[in-house]
């Protein structure tokens, strides 16, 4: 029993601490490698939209960021609802840590989304479903920041704010389908398991740019988690040993 | 292989050159900086909880010393 692989050993900072400083390149050279390929099919290789003409290349970038300011939000609800159930330390971390990076992804998605929106619609911005929900979700994760920042007692912070990662979860299902649920300007999904209305190498590049997102949020959010950590714990021992010894 | 004649009718882009440089200078100049300030961020961290930690030790010996 005692040698078992054990998991749950990862929740632990002491361990979690220095495996995500081993894991941090691997994640940093898998977001090149698949950015790389990736903007080598979809903005060398693809080929034009009949429709959109060379305007259509945002995709690339639009799409993947909007999947990932999405996804980031769910994973730290996820935590945020672990985090409440079981009272576990490293939750909270996570949660925080992930929070800058789905801001960011949600802004991305707007700017990219702004900037296709001119050519194709005319307008910058207009107030349909999609575009307000995912401006929705930006301010959950403005608020979800600015809430945790201003209460002192990080365990509190993490609670209040976890809360609120679950109220605004509602949000998620609504940014998804609110292409199907309303008349709006923001055309339908790209792509769905059955068929897709896309060029294979149109969609390949997607795939890889998707990847590629991915990979860079884990790989921030691991460099965010360990400031975190070491922060909260630097009264323990396995804080005080790292930083007084040799290791960087 | 490569859809494109030329370098600068890559930079066009078909005439939404604006729009699509826009959005990617601006997504790779986010994706660039989020790193660099996370990593550097991290660094000053270790040099400021040190810091403290000497300091701590410091304050430690001088009140066994009294």
């Amino acid at each position: 029993m005692k040698d078992r692989f054990n998991l749950y050993r990862f929740a632990s900072p002491a361990t979690f601490y220095p495996l995500a400083g081993r894991l941090i390149p691997w994640f940093t050279a898998l977001a090149v490698i698949f950015g790389l390929a990736g903007l080598w099919v979809g903005m060398l290789i693809a080929p034009t939209d009949f429709q959109q003409g060379e305007g259509y290349r945002i995709i690339f970038i639009h799409v993947p960021a909007s999947w990932m300011s999405m996804f980031i939000y769910l994973v730290m609800a996820f935590w945020a609802a672990i985090g409440l159930a079981f009272n576990t330390r490293l939750s909270g971390m996570m949660a925080q840590a992930l929070a800058p990076t789905g801001a960011l992804m949600a802004f991305i998605s707007l700017w990219t989304g702004a900037l296709w929106g001119k050519p194709m619609w005319g307008a910058w911005w207009v107030w349909d479903a999609r575009l307000t929900s995912e401006l929705i979700l930006l301010f959950l994760y403005i608020g979800y920041m600015a809430l945790t920042a201003a209460i002192d007692d990080v365990r509190r912070a993490d609670k209040a704010g976890g809360l609120m990662l679950l109220v605004g979860v509602v949000n998620v299902p609504i940014i998804y389908f609110s292409v199907k649920w309303w008349n709006t300007l923001h055309q339908g999904s790209s792509i769905n398991l059955t068929k897709s209305s896309m060029a294979t190498t149109m969609l390949w590049g997607m795939l890889l740019m998707a990847f590629c997102f991915w990979m860079y949020s884990i790989a921030v959010a691991l460099v965010r988690a360990r400031s975190i950590m070491l922060e909260r714990e630097r009264h323990t021992d396995w804080a005080k040993a790292l930083l007084t010894g040799a290791e960087k | 292989m490569i859809y494109w004649k030329s370098f600068s009718d890559f930079l066009a882009m078909g005439g939404y050159g604006f729009y699509v440089w826009g959005s990617f200078g601006v997504t790779a100049l986010i994706m660039l900086i989020e790193p660099i300030l996370a990593s550097r961020n991290q660094k000053t961290l270790i040099a400021r909880l040190k810091r403290q930690l000497r300091a701590e030790a410091r304050a430690d010996q001088r009140n066994t010393a009294v």
